[in-house]
């Protein structure tokens, strides 16, 4: 079905990508009215280390990683930061694991040093990585461990091809991005009322995909098997199957968890609006086939699958697959409001109603990044190799407005001519970031750390030392 | 917590000393009637042969749950046998015996599963599950005061904010199916249904979407409490395994040097034999996991009777020998997550759980094109087997051609043929007539003329499995010439019974 789709339609696909890149900076296409630049750009690699240099927001990254124990409380474990990995990543796919530092210069003096192509974070351990050999082959309380880890989450477009027809693999472009808009609004909703977490940032990650950093001091504690239960309770999409979806939902009730109740509003809301028409999910045999082979019961699926194949190539004034899902769904009421239909068939019909939307749009979450603690995931502030996008943090309260194709690039910041309105503009949408790093995410995050460092002292004045 | 947990250590470094006597809360035991959190060690004697024994008969528990859930066995139908399971191996004469030798064979394996991280999760997990389903075997007002007197202080949802979450808790019972239930909340404000817990403490409830989530809390039903239960059942018995283990290897093993030490160390390498259960009837054509001992025995040929006893003795099997073995059994129609349950099994001893399917899994399901190429590859024949070269030590291969006439006549002598088959079957290996020399086992084993010669192993099964059916279809007629493993086929699969669940395994 996705080669037939890939054939038929008219797509973006890699090399309209990365021609972007050479072509006129993604970072300030809105502003560019004219003439691409003359001289040859520069490569990412070779910007990197002007950007590790002068742009990279270190006081941010190590104030973020500290969690509070860089400030002068008494309390505050000085070693806290420098058990923390973080692996680089050097030209020609060398993984350096296990890198700590002690404080913000050290980082910033390696960073400059290794001009890592890539950052990725990984757990806090018991003790420094880097003398983790020391703790190797001795008995079972002196294991070098990780104790402490973000809860992450990893979202990418790619694992979206079977019901993307706008491209695949590493395209992305503004009719996929609803589907990563409302990922971020169904994951961050339950993450917030269900679970109780607070500071969650959420990251572009430069390319096709986005990422979750849940920091609550009670996520960062949680143990693999309780990462692995959230990851469980957030996956209705569980993969598919010869072709069709695999889905979580209650198979003995047409009621579903509140939880997936509300994820259904947003993504309803979402399909309507964005995903249906932007998608074209209705607009042509193949696409049309994948949602009736969800609705499954014969007679809606025949009648409507007849009457859109004499319809084929007529124009329409509307949107076409906005109006066939409103012509599917008036097929099912009809269903539903007769008499006739038994009470199994109806209830497999608004069933399968619900079914296509958890198929087509509900989050597809790599599930192994967010199981195990020890697992890496790049950080935010990287530069993508290959489009040279900042990974720039996002706002999951503006999430719609967000345009991946405009996230600033490392060739806007520093490939062009300073004082250029493309330069001004990077520097302005640079600053934007890091405005969305302090107002989503950090600050609220320095002020809570700070509490709980001192709270933690006081209870542990009163109780003895904790375990 | 912590403070439970302190005590838990103290508790649990006592209880690393099975063998000598601590103080014990009397009053707890009595009311405890069938479970127990095992946080303070049985006192008392126990003599050397009971603290084998019992720790052995748990161990067949324990095994018997892994058993069952590689099985799919799982919810209701799991606890069902799993109380099962443990009715039958941890059983005493009296209460207190049962309830006695449930608190000596805990500890033991405590003691013998505590020393590498492997060990310790594959006994966490089992106990685990014996726990729960023990738990919730029970009724709701045993375990209502299970754990009051475990001090398991939630606080039960009630007044407003009861009533505020009411329609979400229905819709979570709905959606679980628990309908009756649901109505229940709907009619009545039926107080003391729900607990109010960190999410953390319940995962499998929230893996499951079982549990109503705000903001961080868990609303557990009373039909659920059984995860809260486990939950801390876990935790504290993964923080005492650790505490057992430095302590093992830091004062008991050079105390009881003599005594304890080499009969804890064997323990956990304790092979069982594959305890199948009754699991035995499937359908005709598919071979079961637990009928391979038996099958082995009456229709293997050499060579794959060799492997397998290899493979049996050793807990492990190289590359070559799994290929070869595998495609065989996949040829006789062992399906492949009978194979794979089988392989589990005879590695389990040297590596299991997480080991094995890192190791080994890739390779069964290679066998049975899932993996790499997916080629579905064929059994292979004896040209291919007599070809290929074997190195030293390796299992592969056709022992008429590897095996020297020395170790040739003892093994056939142990497949109880008589002499003269013997004889001839060393003689024709000797001039380098391997497949002769092969079928002159298989017709001195069937007592019958094979004129198509043997040159496939999976030829020699089918062909054997014929004769034997046909032997059995006809037990008044045919002489069983002294033959004794000539057994018709239906009986077989009783002694195959006694064969895994008797006392020779265990002691291999």
């Amino acid at each position: 079905m996705a080669e037939e789709q890939e054939a038929k339609r008219p797509r973006l696909d890699d090399e309209k990508e990365d021609m972007d890149a050479e072509g006129s900076a993604p970072g300030t296409s809105g502003l560019s009215t004219g003439a691409p630049a003359q001289r040859p750009k520069k490569s990412v690699q070779d910007l990197m280390r002007p950007y590790y240099g002068s742009k990279f927001p270190y006081d941010e990254f190590c104030a973020w990683l500290a969690y509070g124990h860089d400030s002068k409380l008494p309390q505050a474990d000085a070693m806290f930061f420098q058990r923390r990995e973080l692996c680089f990543t050097l030209d020609g796919d060398i993984f350096v694991r296990y890198q700590s530092f002690k404080d913000k210069e050290e980082l910033q003096r390696a960073m400059a040093n290794k001009v890592p192509a890539k950052i990725d974070i990984g757990p806090i351990y018991n003790v420094d990585p880097q003398r983790r050999k020391a703790y190797t082959g001795l008995a079972a309380d002196r294991v070098f461990a990780p104790v402490e880890r973000e809860l992450v989450f990893d979202i990418d477009l790619t694992d979206y091809d079977d019901v993307r027809t706008c491209g695949k693999e590493a395209h992305i472009c503004s009719a996929c991005w609803p589907l990563m808009a409302v990922a971020v609004q169904v994951i961050d909703a339950c993450l917030r009322e269900d679970f109780g977490f607070k500071h969650i940032l959420w990251v572009f990650s430069g390319r096709r995909g986005i990422h979750c950093w849940v920091c609550d001091e009670r996520a960062r504690k949680m143990t693999d098997e309780q990462r692995s239960a959230v990851a469980s309770y957030l996956s209705v999409y569980r993969g598919s199957e010869g072709g069709a979806a695999k889905l979580a939902l209650s198979q003995v009730s047409a009621a579903n968890h509140p939880s997936v109740e509300r994820a259904l509003r947003l993504l309803y809301a979402a399909w309507t609006e964005s995903i249906l028409p932007q998608q074209r999910l209705l607009a042509d045999e193949p696409a049309w086939k994948a949602v009736l082979a969800i609705i499954k019961d014969e007679e809606v699926c025949e009648r409507l699958h007849g009457r859109w194949q004499r319809a084929h190539g007529r124009l329409t004034s509307g949107d076409i697959s906005s109006e066939r899902w409103a012509e599917l769904s008036t097929e099912i009421d009809k269903v539903l409001d007769s008499k006739s239909a038994d009470r199994a068939r109806k209830q497999q019909l608004l069933r399968a109603r619900k079914e296509v939307l958890f198929a087509f749009a509900y989050p597809r979450l790599d599930v192994e990044v967010s199981k195990k603690m020890n697992h890496l995931l790049k950080a935010p502030f990287c530069i993508h190799p290959k489009t040279g996008k900042v990974c720039v943090p996002m706002d999951p309260g503006s999430i719609w407005s967000f345009d991946p194709e405009a996230v600033v690039t490392v060739h806007g910041l520093l490939d062009e001519e300073r004082g250029s309105p493309k330069a001004a503009a990077a520097e302005q949408a640079m600053a934007e970031a890091l405005q969305t790093f302090h107002g989503c995410f950090l600050d609220e995050l320095a002020a809570s750390s700070r509490q709980s460092i001192i709270a933690k002292a006081r209870s542990a004045a009163q109780a003895g030392l904790a375990w | 917590m912590s403070a439970w947990m302190q005590k838990q250590q103290a508790r649990s470094t006592r209880a690393a000393a099975v063998a000598s006597a601590v103080a014990e809360d009397a009053a707890e035991l009595a009311s405890e009637q069938r479970i127990s959190m095992y946080t303070e060690a049985p006192s008392g004697e126990v003599c050397i042969e009971d603290f084998e024994r019992y720790a052995i008969d748990r161990l067949r528990v324990l095994k018997g749950i892994e058993e069952a859930k590689t099985k799919g066995f799982k919810g209701d139908q799991l606890q069902e046998l799993v109380v099962k399971l443990a009715e039958k191996h941890l059983r005493g004469a009296t209460q207190q015996e049962t309830r006695w030798k449930d608190a000596v064979s805990h500890f033991v394996l405590r003691l013998a599963y505590c020393k590498t991280e492997d060990l310790r999760r594959w006994f966490l997990q089992h106990e685990c599950e014996l726990f729960k389903s023990r738990f919730r075997n029970e009724l709701p007002a045993s375990q209502v005061d299970f754990m009051r007197r475990h001090s398991f202080d939630y606080e039960a949802l009630a007044g407003e904010e009861y009533q505020v979450l009411k329609p979400d808790l229905v819709k979570v019972q709905e959606s679980v199916g628990n309908s009756a239930f649901a109505n229940e909340i709907k009619q009545a404000t039926s107080r003391d249904a729900f607990f109010k817990v960190p999410f953390e403490q319940v995962p499998d409830l929230v893996a499951t979407r079982r549990v109503l989530l705000k903001a961080g809390w868990a609303y557990v039903s009373r039909h659920e409490v059984a995860s809260l239960v486990v939950s801390r059942f876990r935790a504290g018995l993964s923080h005492a395994l650790v505490l057992t283990a430095r302590r093992w290897a830091t004062i008991i093993a050079d105390e009881e040097a003599d005594r304890l030490t080499p009969l804890i160390s064997t323990l956990s390498e304790r092979y069982l034999g594959p305890d199948y259960g009754d699991e035995r009837k499937g359908p005709s054509e598919a071979v079961m996991a637990a009928q391979i001992p038996y099958l082995a025995k009456e229709s293997f040929p050499l060579c794959m009777q060799s492997m397998y006893h290899r493979l049996h003795t050793d807990a492990h099997l190289k590359h070559n020998g799994r290929l070869q073995l595998g495609l065989f059994l996949k040829g006789i129609g062992l399906p492949l997550e009978e194979a794979m349950k089988f392989w589990r099994a005879e590695f389990g001893p040297k590596c299991m759980g997480e080991a094995f399917d890192k190791k080994y899994a890739y390779g069964v399901r290679y066998n049975y094109a899932k993996e790499g190429k997916r080629t579905d590859y064929t059994p292979y024949s004896c040209m291919k087997i007599i070809q290929t070269p074997v190195p030293r030590g390796e299992a592969f291969g056709c022992p008429y051609k590897t095996a020297s006439p020395q170790e040739l006549t003892e093994q056939l002598r142990a497949m109880r043929l008589p002499p003269r088959v013997v004889e001839e079957a060393v003689s024709k290996a000797r001039g380098h007539h391997y497949q002769l020399a092969c079928t002159a086992v298989f017709q001195g084993q069937h007592n019958c003329i094979c004129e198509s010669g043997i040159s496939h192993p999976n030829q020699y099964y089918d062909e054997s499995r014929k004769e034997l059916t046909a032997a059995q279809g006809a037990t008044a007629t045919v002489t069983l010439g002294g033959a004794e493993h000539k057994t018709p086929v239906v009986k077989s699969s009783a002694s195959a019974q006694a064969l895994t669940a008797g006392p020779t395994p265990m002691t291999t």
